[in-house]
C-alpha cells in the first residue's frame, strides 16, 4: 500500500493524541514528539494536531512560536546551541564561538548548505559550575573545549542521527 | 460559600491552569458573603471575588480600559488599569483583580498616573499613523486615553514609516496591524466569543505579533467575515472594506439608476453615530436622508426578509413532506437558515458535511438584488446594467456574500456594494446632514413598506419567529394570535445563547393557493410536533452542531436558524462601535418595538410580496423562476489551508 507523508504523520499524531487523552494539556508532548522524529511541525502537522486536540491551528503556531526549541521549518539535522549566559561567557564561550564558526563556516542564526548543523545562541542552559557548555540536539556537552568541538562535529559528520553522538562527551 | 472553592468549568484553560470561582453569596451579611473595601476614600460592600474594576465603577469611579471588554475574559494585558493596592509592592491590574479581603485601594496617586502614562507612551512608540486619516478618528479608545492623560510628545518616539503592509486580501476587514496595540480583544473576540480561531498571538515578548495561521493573508484563511473583531478593536487596525468611493462615483454618474435596499438592524443603531441613546430606531428619517444624498430609489429589505420567509418556509415543508410522506432518505434534516453569510461560511469551513442541510433559499440581501436586477428593471424599463444595487446592512460578511460568484443569477452582479451601518453614517455625514433631525418618509413602490416578520428578522430568534407565524398560519388556517398573544412569540427570543422549542400543530386546514401546486394536502402534518432550534454567535452554533453530529436532541429537529453575530444582526460587524450587552439589548427593544406597531406582521400577507408571485414568480414559491433566482448553492470548502 502507498502510504504518503502525510498519511504518515496524520497516523502518528492521532496515535500520540489518543495516548495523551487527546485534551489540550497534550499539546507540548505532542509537538516535542512530532519535532523530534520529523525535524520539522510543518503546517499540515499543525492543522491535524489542532484538530486531535479540539483547539484551532492559529493556537497551535502561537505556542510553537512562544518556544525556540519548536520549529515551523526543518533546520539543520545537528542543531547546536551555545550557552551566552555570564558563567559561560565568563568560562569563555567566545573561543568557542569562533572554533564553531570557523569549522562549520556559518555564523549564529544560520544552518550549513548540506542541511547538517544549525547554529544558534542559547541562553542558560543550568551547567554555569560546568561551563562553558553547549547543547547538540538533547546531548549536552560540558567544559567544552576547541578540540571537542572539532572532534564532536567530526563525529556528527560522520554519522546518521543522534546515534553518532552516544558516548562521545569524552572527545 | 462552600467549603471547597469551585472549578471555573466556562474557562477553556488547561484543568490545572483553571481559576476557582468564588461563589458570590445571596445573603448579604453571612460572613464571607460580602466584604467592605476601600477606593479613594469611599466604602463599599461588594461580594467576594468583584475585581477592582467592578467595584470602582458602580462606584462611579473611572479606570481607565484597553484591553477589558465586557464580552469578552480578562486578559490583564494591556495594564493601563493599574491601581496602588495598599500593602503590595507592585501596581495591580484592577480588571484581574478579584477582591478576597478588605482592602485600600487608590486609583490616581502620581505612581498610577506616571504608569499608565508611561504605558500609553509606549503603546505609542509603535502605533504607526495619524489620527485625522484613520476611520476611528473620535470613536478610538486609545485616543481618547492620550487626551486624558496629556499626551503632548512621544516620550519613546513614534514610527515615521509603516512597519507592516495593511492587508486589504478580504473582501470584508481590512487588517492594518501599525495601529494594533496587541490588547488581544481581537484573538478573544476570534477564538472564545465566535471560536473560529484565525487571529492569535505569535512569538514572544516584544517581539509579539498578531497573526494568523502561517501569517497568510486574511482573505486565504478560514476567516468567517463576521467582523465582530472589528467591533471590539480599540483602535483602526481592524475595519471593513469601505466601498463608499464606489457609491459615491455611481451616484454621481447620471447614467447610472442608484437603488439602496436597508436592512432593519442599523436602523435600530445608526442613531448611535451620530450621538443618540442606543435603541433609538431612524427608520423613516433614514429613507429621507438616503433620497438627499442622492439614492434614486429607497426600499425596504424587509420586502425580501418576507420573501425568504416564504420561500424558506415552502422549502422546509417541501423537505418534510418527501421525507415524511414520500420516505425520501436522501433529504436532509433538520434544515438550517442561510441568511447569515458569517454562519453560512462558518458551516462551509467547519461542517462542510452538513452544507446540504443550508437552506437554498438565498439571503434578503441577495433575493432583493435579484428581483431589482429582473423584476423591477422590467417593471420600470431600466437597462438592468445601468442599475446599481447598495445594500445597507448591519454586516461585513454582507460584502463577502455579494462578491461570491454564485450570486449572480440575474445575469449581472446581483448586490454591487454591501454598506454597513457606519460608513453609511459616514456618508451621510459628508452631506452635512443631521439624520435624526430629517422629517420622516416612506419606502419606494414598488416593495413598499414590509411587515413586522421582517423587522424581527435583525434579531435572533426573529427569523424563527417570523417563519413560525407564516407557517402556522398557512399550516393551521388559523391565526398566530390563538395561541400566542399579538403574534409576540416570545419563547423564541432573548438573549439566551441556545433556545429549543416546541410547536405541535393540532389543528389543519385547507392548502392555501399559494401552494396548491406543491402539496395536496395537510394530513400528514396533523398532530406532529414541529422541533425548532435557535443559536446566535458562532460558538453556540458550534454547540448545536456538535449536539446534531453526537446525535443528540438538535439532531431531532426540522428546522435551526443559526446567526453568526452575538444577539443577531443588531450585533453585527458593521454596526456602530462599541457593542456591549447592554447596547445590544437597546437595539433589540427597538426592533421589537418596530415590529409591534406594523399594521401587517405576517410575511405571507405582504401584499408587494404576494403581488411579486401573481406578476413575475408565477410557479409559486420554489418554483421554477425563483428557483433560478431566489435559491443558491453553497460550497464544501473544509477548515484544512495549504
Amino acid at each position: 500500500m502507498l502510504v504518503t507523508e502525510q498519511d504518515r504523520l496524520r497516523d502518528d499524531i492521532l496515535a500520540w493524541g489518543d495516548a495523551g487523552g487527546g485534551s489540550r494539556e497534550a499539546l507540548i508532548p505532542l509537538l516535542q514528539r512530532v519535532q523530534q522524529k520529523y525535524g520539522e511541525i510543518s503546517d499540515f502537522a499543525m492543522q491535524v494536531i489542532a484538530d486531535v486536540l479540539s483547539i484551532h491551528p492559529v493556537e497551535v503556531q502561537s505556542v510553537i512560536s512562544f518556544y525556540h526549541f519548536l520549529d515551523l521549518s526543518a533546520r539543520g539535522k545537528f542543531i547546536i546551541r551555545l550557552c551566552r549566559t555570564i558563567s559561560c561567557d565568563i568560562a569563555g564561550k567566545d573561543r568557542l564561538a569562533r572554533q564553531l564558526e570557523n569549522d562549520l563556516g556559518i555564523s549564529f542564526g544560520e544552518t550549513t548548505n548540506d542541511g547538517m548543523f544549525t547554529l544558534e545562541w542559547a541562553n542558560c542552559i543550568g551547567m554555569c559550575d560546568q561551563g562553558p557548555a553547549m547543547l547538540i540536539n538533547e546531548k549536552v556537552f560540558t567544559r567544552v573545549t576547541p578540540e571537542l568541538v572539532h572532534n564532536v562535529l567530526q563525529a556528527c559528520r560522520a554519522s546518521f542521527g543522534n546515534i553518532g553522538l552516544e558516548g562521545k562527551e569524552e572527545l | 460559600m462552600t467549603d471547597k472553592p469551585i472549578l471555573d468549568d466556562t474557562s477553556r484553560a488547561p484543568v490545572s491552569q483553571r481559576g476557582y470561582v468564588i461563589e458570590k453569596s445571596g445573603m448579604d451579611d453571612a460572613i464571607g458573603g460580602k466584604v467592605t473595601i476601600n477606593i479613594d476614600g469611599k466604602d463599599i460592600k461588594i461580594p467576594l471575588g468583584t475585581t477592582i474594576l467592578e467595584a470602582a465603577r458602580s462606584l462611579g469611579i473611572r479606570i481607565p480600559t484597553l484591553c477589558y471588554h465586557e464580552d469578552l475574559c480578562v486578559a490583564g494585558v494591556c495594564r493601563i488599569c493599574v491601581v496602588e493596592v495598599e500593602g503590595q509592592r507592585t501596581l495591580q491590574a484592577a480588571c484581574g483583580y478579584p477582591v478576597t479581603a478588605p482592602i485600600t485601594v487608590k486609583t490616581h496617586t502620581r505612581r498610577v498616573r506616571q504608569a499608565r502614562r508611561h504605558i500609553l507612551d509606549l503603546m505609542l512608540s509603535k502605533h504607526y499613523g495619524e489620527c485625522y486619516a484613520c476611520f476611528r478618528n473620535n470613536n478610538c479608545e486609545l485616543q481618547t486615553l492620550a487626551k486624558e492623560y496629556g499626551v503632548d510628545f512621544f516620550r519613546f518616539g513614534h514610527p515615521e514609516k509603516p512597519l507592516y503592509a495593511v492587508d486589504r486580501s478580504s473582501p470584508s476587514v481590512i487588517r492594518d496591524m501599525n495601529k494594533c496595540i496587541l490588547c488581544r480583544r481581537c484573538v478573544r473576540t476570534c477564538i472564545d466569543l465566535q471560536e473560529v480561531g484565525v487571529l492569535e498571538g505569535h512569538g514572544r515578548g516584544a517581539d509579539v505579533e498578531i497573526q494568523t495561521f502561517m501569517n497568510k493573508p486574511l482573505g486565504e484563511v478560514i476567516c468567517i467575515n463576521c467582523g465582530q473583531c472589528i467591533n471590539r478593536c480599540p483602535t483602526g487596525a481592524l475595519r471593513a472594506n469601505d466601498p463608499t468611493d464606489e457609491v459615491w462615483a455611481a451616484i454621481d454618474n447620471p447614467d447610472k439608476h442608484v437603488v439602496i435596499q436597508t436592512a432593519p438592524s442599523p436602523r435600530a443603531a445608526i442613531g448611535e453615530n451620530f450621538g443618540l441613546e442606543p435603541g433609538t430606531a431612524l427608520t423613516f428619517e433614514l429613507n429621507t436622508a438616503l433620497r438627499r444624498c442622492g439614492f434614486d430609489r429607497v426600499f425596504d429589505t424587509n420586502f425580501s426578509a418576507d420573501l425568504t420567509i416564504i420561500e424558506e418556509g415552502t422549502e422546509l415543508l417541501l423537505r418534510l413532506y418527501k421525507a415524511l410522506v414520500e420516505k425520501d432518505a436522501s433529504i436532509a434534516l433538520p434544515q438550517f437558515t442561510s441568511c447569515s453569510p458569517g454562519w453560512v461560511k462558518f458551516l462551509e469551513h467547519f461542517y462542510p458535511e452538513y452544507v446540504p442541510n443550508l437552506s437554498s433559499a438565498k439571503s434578503p440581501q441577495q433575493m432583493f438584488g435579484a428581483l431589482i436586477k429582473t423584476y423591477y428593471a422590467e417593471l420600470n424599463k431600466i437597462d438592468p446594467k445601468d442599475i446599481v444595487t447598495v445594500a445597507l446592512m448591519p454586516c461585513s460578511a454582507k460584502k463577502f456574500e455579494c462578491n461570491r460568484p454564485e450570486m449572480c443569477d440575474s445575469g449581472y452582479k446581483d448586490v454591487d456594494y454591501g454598506l454597513t451601518t457606519r460608513e453609511l453614517a459616514q456618508m451621510i455625514s459628508e452631506t452635512g446632514i443631521f439624520l435624526p433631525d430629517m422629517p420622516r418618509s416612506d419606502f419606494d413602490d414598488p416593495f413598499g413598506t414590509a411587515t413586522g416578520s421582517g423587522v424581527i428578522f435583525g434579531a435572533t430568534g426573529g427569523v424563527m419567529e417570523a417563519a413560525l407565524r407564516s407557517v402556522y398560519e398557512l399550516v393551521s388556517g388559523e391565526r398566530i394570535e390563538n395561541i400566542f398573544e399579538h403574534a409576540d412569540i416570545i419563547p423564541v427570543r432573548g438573549f439566551q445563547g441556545v433556545k429549543y422549542v416546541e410547536l405541535t400543530l393540532d389543528k389543519i386546514g385547507p392548502v392555501p393557493d399559494l401552494l396548491k401546486p406543491l402539496v395536496p394536502n395537510w394530513d400528514w402534518l396533523k398532530g406532529a410536533t414541529v422541533k425548532l432550534g435557535v443559536a446566535h454567535g458562532t460558538a453556540n452554533a458550534k454547540r448545536v452542531m456538535d449536539d446534531i453530529k453526537a446525535g443528540g436532541k438538535f439532531s431531532e429537529c426540522h428546522f435551526i436558524e443559526f446567526m453568526a453575530c452575538p444577539g443577531g444582526c443588531l450585533g453585527g460587524g458593521g454596526q456602530p462601535i462599541p457593542t456591549s450587552p447592554s447596547i445590544r439589548e437597546a437595539r433589540a427593544k427597538a426592533i421589537y418595538a418596530e415590529d409591534s406597531v406594523y399594521e401587517i406582521r405576517k410575511s405571507h400577507e405582504n401584499p408587494a410580496v404576494l403581488k411579486v408571485y401573481n406578476e413575475f414568480l408565477r410557479e409559486g414559491p420554489c418554483g421554477h423562476k425563483s428557483h433560478k433566482l431566489l435559491h443558491t448553492s453553497y460550497i464544501e470548502r473544509g477548515k484544512y489551508i495549504s
